[in-house]
């Protein structure tokens, strides 16, 4: 119920077409049940009385019916259809709109894929129900219940088969549809599951071939599939019954009300013609008993998809903008002060604890720790990706929770892991950072992050379009790209988080030489791997499960700083990198 | 690899229908050809019955009510002789169509489960060539949408057809024998219907192929801005995301509402000529009856309206199943497509077996003795030699490109003896993975020669030779599955104590334990739910359990931070002991103990040499590694 609250509240300017849509189906479905009517009258008032004049009379009123009703048909697939496809769209962007709003922690919580589905085959399903609703929910009940009336009106005594099939019918089909929904559900889960492994096998075909497991994975696979076919055909079992149990009913009204209807004709009860129409209403009853039934399976079927949907729409963003925000950034000092975060309430260990930092504007500032030592996390509290738990942080001397979030990302700007570029081209790309930075101004971004280079050499030089995902340039240049594009902004605070991994020793140092000389004011985080990147920073943060194990200089941290020494020692006795990395 | 999970664009012309349909009839005849005369059986059956019902209806009047009309004592027996027989047929005619429809399940549920079968097993056969060149997003919509409409088309279309297409036929022969007039009338009224519901699907398909388009512009919208939602947050860029969207959404929305507009108006317009057909049949046979003219009764103008009624319904059903069936077969020729792509092809003849020396000779094993052997049949005299498995592996003038006008790797020669380790150093793109790739054949080369142990790799089996090899990948892929089966992907009949022995190797040991359920913890989504780094150890520990004679390691410890590698690089160590491997990485301490490092530049080996002799050389390498220390110091 709360569902279909949240759902209808974004039918919005769609209300009349959907509040039209039913009645037009209404008058269509008038139109159909008087026709039958009119065509016993033809028979038993025009033909077995020899009166043409009435045949013709009739048969007109039954051509402009006929004509009402094509009208109110194509009005009720045109306002339908407006309004189901208006519906969508409107979930649809509702839904996205919502999604621009998720921090981080929202993103975590869904995943990409999950979100895609619910946008795309979810938000289809619910337009078709909708749809569907709309056209059949009043046109089934009400053709139902008006060749009902009709059938009583022409012969209560004859009507009462109808009343028990349809009871009768309804209650079987209503059985059979929630037996074999059951079925279809588990049926479609292990479907989606199969597909998710093909995806699986297609995208790891080298480690496949490389352990020769191909007869493996296909036996694996024969297996899958037996396992959907026997839960198919079982469900397919039960819904087999629908068609005959119709067809018994049909049938068996047609030869009760036959049998009947021949006796009252008989003892003069009933005209021929009175007979034929009544036969005319048994499929129209039966029928629409039908498609009522379907729309109860339909609609009970993307019940989850609403669900779904609700879901994305009621997320709150866990991070929004307070109430009167700062709109400037001071300058680019950062602060921690007893700051504790875990990633989600439940887990017992913060990922980050007790960190007090105080970096000065302007300062160059490396971060070093191994894998899992909450590198990236400390950074995202920064531009408040994340929310701390516990502790404040502090940029430009102000409480990173008073700034208005727009100003604060702008002014921090972050270059992360996992970078993704977008398809457009090159410029296209650059311009994230500044919608309205020159060529120039994009030039000399990309000089400084060492990207005009390999630009350069490109046949369409900064117009080269980027594929999505950028996977028509190398990891290094992407990266490389992603940096320009994080200095367009021209922040007050630059964080790198491990984004010259790809990128050779020299180019990197070449980057980071452009950075003094270019944004001395800047203050930069860079988080990497090699000492080589840091060692030359005016003081290096060194993390270790979350906790500042030191912060100090080069000099400093060599003498004092066992697990800085450590790394030290590994690398410098040849455990640098030094080729670019990550051949494609 | 553009992700392309959205439907399908405009549905491609069909080349040859008519082939494409045999085609498909042979693989459905070929399993199910006697479930489907069984089907045809119960179609005729069930069509014949309701005919009868329809006939009866005609009798019911006439010959039945009209003459007890007036009668004192009216006998009902004759209408209960005539409604008995008409109960048979009746009920003849539900078992008719439960028969059929049980038979379609199993029809068309086991074709779908055979071609998806046959689809898969034909797939795991294909060289990676096809993987490189086909969008994976591509690949799966075969397995999905394609299979689906084969599904609909086997299930409902083609049934639904022959049945209308009988119906259509008998109907109309009893139409004719009623009354040949007004059999003309129907025929041009629903001639008329066909008209127009063609011209209205003409409409519908139209902008059902720009709904597709607008779909899958949308969908890669979504797809594409979702997965870099983090960057967009970064980059405060959500309003014109917003933006950019609701112009796809309100396109989207533009075409659907039209295409289902149109096609929502034809089931009124056929209905509605259906009915105004009707109407004008009940005038005309209304006056013809009562002029009597050629004996035409009321009773049969009665029946002749059933018959009007369902001579419409299977006409239009035929005109919207063959939409559905050119969709079908649209979706056959990718299938088809996928099933004529050629396999991999395999011309080895040498074996790989276990051996262990008898009297100072190799012989064949069952047993695993840690020691293996080639088999080498020779056709010229029916022999056949066992040759020690040892990791020679010797490139001799090594010519490749992906395509042939474009050769990426020219004139490589080298020579790895037993136990070596070789390294190959270069920048991105230099062509050190499509080395190793050439050595397990992945890719066949232009020219020139590759032995192992002396035997030219294309005599080799190829699911021998792999299995030689071991291979840690540079894109680390995991399998939803258990991380225990997923270390035993190296060696499906591992014991645990074994899968234990070769985490602890690759150091995976510890992070395993820490998980939820540590060796039981299920991976999903290429194990997400682990970092970048934990996944290659994984992929460490999978390489090893597996044992292999030679190993390859492509940037295998890349992701994982120098301290964690220093601790792996022991097990790396015990690991590469006493076998040949081939290692890429961009890490010093992965490389400088190697015997021999080779530089590639663009294709081609420029350098080679033990790290102290290529520093010596003052060359490239040299160059490369006081990059670094330039870098150091020049920062």
């Amino acid at each position: 119920m709360k569902m279909l609250k949240t759902l209808g509240a974004h039918i919005k300017e769609y209300k009349w077409p959907s509040i039209l849509t039913p009645i037009l189906m209404i008058g269509e479905v008038l139109m159909e049940t008087i026709i039958p009517l009119l065509m016993a009258s033809i028979v038993d008032e025009g033909i077995n009385k020899g009166n043409t004049t009435h045949i013709f009379v009739t048969g007109a009123i039954m051509v402009v019916m006929a004509l009402c009703s094509l009208g109110f048909g194509v009005g009720g697939a045109k306002f339908g259809s407006i309004a189901a496809t208006g519906f969508a769209k409107n979930l649809r962007i509702a839904m996205f709109k919502n999604i621009q709003t998720f921090s981080f922690a929202n993103i975590d919580k869904f995943s990409a894929s999950s979100l895609i589905t619910r946008m795309t085959t979810d938000v289809n399903n619910i337009q078709m129900s909708y749809m569907m609703l709309l056209r059949m929910c009043m046109r089934a009940p009400a053709s139902l219940i008006f060749a009902m009336t009709m059938s009583f009106f022409i012969s209560p005594k004859l009507a009462m088969v109808y009343l028990v099939a349809v009871i009768f019918l309804g209650t079987v089909l209503v059985f059979i549809s929630t037996k074999a929904m059951k079925y279809f559900r588990a049926s479609f889960e292990k479907y989606d599951k199969l597909n998710e492994s093909v995806q699986e096998n297609v995208s790891a075909i080298r480690v496949v071939k490389a352990f020769v497991r191909e007869d493996h994975e296909k036996g694996r696979f024969k297996k899958a599939s037996q396992a959907i076919y026997d839960t198919f055909v079982s469900a397919e079992n039960i819904v087999i019954w629908n068609n005959p149990m119709m067809q018994f009913t049909v049938y068996s009204c047609i030869l009760l009300i036959s049998w009947f209807g021949a006796q009252f004709i008989v003892a003069g009860e009933l005209e021929t013609g009175d007979l034929m129409a009544l036969l005319t209403y048994c499929m129209n009853i039966l029928m629409n008993l039908m498609m009522l039934t379907m729309i109860f399976v339909m609609s009970s079927m993307s019940i989850a998809c609403g669900e779904r949907i609700c879901e994305v729409l009621e997320e709150k963003a866990t991070i929004t903008n307070p109430e009167n925000p700062v709109m400037e950034v001071a300058d680019g000092s950062i602060r921690f002060e007893n700051v504790m975060f875990r990633y989600s309430d439940t887990s017992e260990a913060p990922v980050l604890d007790n960190i007090n930092l105080d970096i000065k504007s302007g300062e160059t500032i490396g971060i070093i720790g191994g894998t899992g030592s909450s590198k990236s996390t400390l950074v995202n509290m920064i531009s408040r990706l994340y929310d701390v738990n516990e502790g404040t942080v502090y940029v430009g001397g102000k409480d990173v929770k008073e700034y208005d979030l727009d100003t604060l990302r702008n002014e921090v700007s972050v270059v992360l892991q996992q970078n993704v570029l977008f398809s457009g081209s090159i410029l296209d790309n650059l311009r994230w950072g500044d919608a309205n930075a020159s060529e120039e101004e994009c030039i000399e971004a990309c000089k400084m992050a060492c990207a005009d280079e390999f630009i350069q050499n490109f046949p369409d030089k900064y117009n080269t379009h980027i594929e999505q995902g950028g996977t028509n340039v190398s990891g290094g240049q992407k990266q490389r790209l992603c940096i320009a594009r994080a200095l367009l902004k021209k922040p007050k605070v630059l964080i790198l988080d491990d984004s010259t991994s790809a990128v050779d020793t020299a180019t990197d140092a070449k980057i980071r030489a452009a950075f003094k000389t270019a944004i001395p004011g800047t203050t930069k985080l860079i988080i990497a791997q090699r000492i080589s990147s840091v060692q030359d920073a005016d003081r290096i943060i060194v993390l270790n499960d979350g906790k500042v194990d030191a912060f100090g200089t080069h000099e400093e941290l060599l003498e004092n700083n066992a697990i800085y020494r450590d790394v030290y020692d590994a690398q410098t006795n040849g455990a640098g990198d030094f080729d670019e990395g990550g051949d494609n | 690899m553009a992700p392309g999970r959205g439907p399908r664009g405009p549905v491609p012309k069909i080349s040859n229908p008519g082939k494409l349909l045999s085609r498909l009839m042979k693989f459905i005849f070929s399993r199910y050809a006697i479930h489907y005369v069984v089907v045809l059986v119960c179609i005729f059956a069930s069509v014949f019955c309701s005919v009868q019902g329809t006939l009866f209806m005609q009798t019911l009047i006439d010959d039945y009510i009209a003459p007890m009309i007036g009668v004192p004592n009216p006998d009902y027996g004759p209408l209960l002789g005539a409604m008995s027989r008409v109960a048979i047929f009746y009920a003849l005619g539900v078992v008719a169509a439960f028969v059929q429809q049980k038979v379609l399940i199993y029809v068309s549920q086991g074709c779908i489960r055979d071609m998806r079968n046959e689809l898969f097993i034909h797939m795991q056969d294909l060289p990676i060539r096809y993987f490189d060149t086909h969008a994976h997003g591509d690949i799966m919509s075969v397995y999905t949408n394609d299979i689906d409409t084969l599904r609909q088309m086997v299930s409902q279309s083609i049934p639904q057809m022959i049945n209308s297409v009988i119906t259509i036929v008998t109907v109309f022969i009893n139409m004719c024998i009623l009354s040949v007039p007004l059999t003309i009338l129907s025929v041009v009224v629903v001639g008329i219907s066909v008209v127009v519901s063609k011209h209205f699907a003409g409409y519908s398909s139209r902008y059902f192929l720009a709904q597709q388009k607008d779909v899958g512009k949308l969908n890669g919208f979504v797809e594409e801005m979702l997965s870099g939602q983090k960057v967009v947050k970064v980059f405060t860029h959500e309003d014109e995301n917003i933006e950019e969207f609701e112009q796809l959404s309100e396109n989207l929305c533009h075409s659907s509402n039209n295409a289902h507009f149109y096609s929502g108006c034809m089931g009124p317009i056929n209905n509605n000529i259906g009915h105004i057909g009707y109407v004008l049949c009940a005038m005309i046979g209304g006056l013809l009856a009562l002029a009597g003219f050629g004996g035409f009764t009321i009773g049969k103008l009665a029946s002749f309206l059933t018959f009007n009624k369902s001579f419409n319904m299977p006409i239009n059903q035929v005109v919207q199943q063959i939409n559905s069936i050119i969709m079908a077969l649209a979706g056959c020729e990718r299938i088809f497509a996928l099933l004529d792509e050629e396999p991999e092809t395999d011309e080895g003849y040498v074996t790989l077996v276990n051996a262990k020396e008898v009297d100072g000779q190799l012989v064949e094993c069952e047993e695993h003795t840690g020691r293996w052997a080639w088999k080498h049949p020779h056709k010229a005299d029916g022999t056949v030699t066992y040759e020690e498995l040892l990791g020679d592996v010797t490139f001799d003038g090594v010519d490749f490109g992906y395509v042939p006008e474009k050769i990426v790797l020219h004139d490589i020669k080298m020579f790895a003896t037993p136990g070596q380790k070789i390294a190959f150093v270069g920048s991105t793109g230099a062509g050190k993975t499509t080395i190793t790739n050439l050595i397990n054949r992945f890719y066949d080369i232009q020219d020139g020669k590759i032995r192992y142990d002396g035997i030219n790799i294309n005599k080799i089996k190829k699911a021998d030779l792999r299995r030689s090899l071991g291979i840690v990948l540079q894109d680390t892929h995991l399998f939803t599955d258990t991380v225990e089966n997923n270390i035993k992907y190296g060696k499906l009949d591992a014991t645990h104590e074994e899968v234990v022995a070769a985490a602890k190797l690759a150091n995976a040991d510890t992070f395993i334990r820490q998980l939820p359920d540590g060796y039981n913890t299920v991976l999903t989504g290429d194990g997400a739910n682990l970092s970048q780094g934990q996944r290659q150890l994984l992929a460490i520990a999978r390489a090893a359990i597996a044992d292999p004679p030679v190993l390859i390691l492509d940037e295998a410890t890349s992701s994982i931070d120098t301290r964690t590698e220093r601790i792996v690089q022991d097990g790396m160590d015990k690991l590469m002991h006493g076998r040949t491997t081939f290692v890429i990485a961009h890490r010093l301490s992965t490389i400088r103990n190697s015997d021999c490092i080779m530089v590639l530049e663009q294709g081609r080996i420029i350098e080679r040499g033990s790290h102290e002799e290529l520093i010596e050389e003052k060359g490239k390498y040299y160059q490369l590694y006081t990059g670094m220390k330039a870098g150091d110091v020049d920062a």
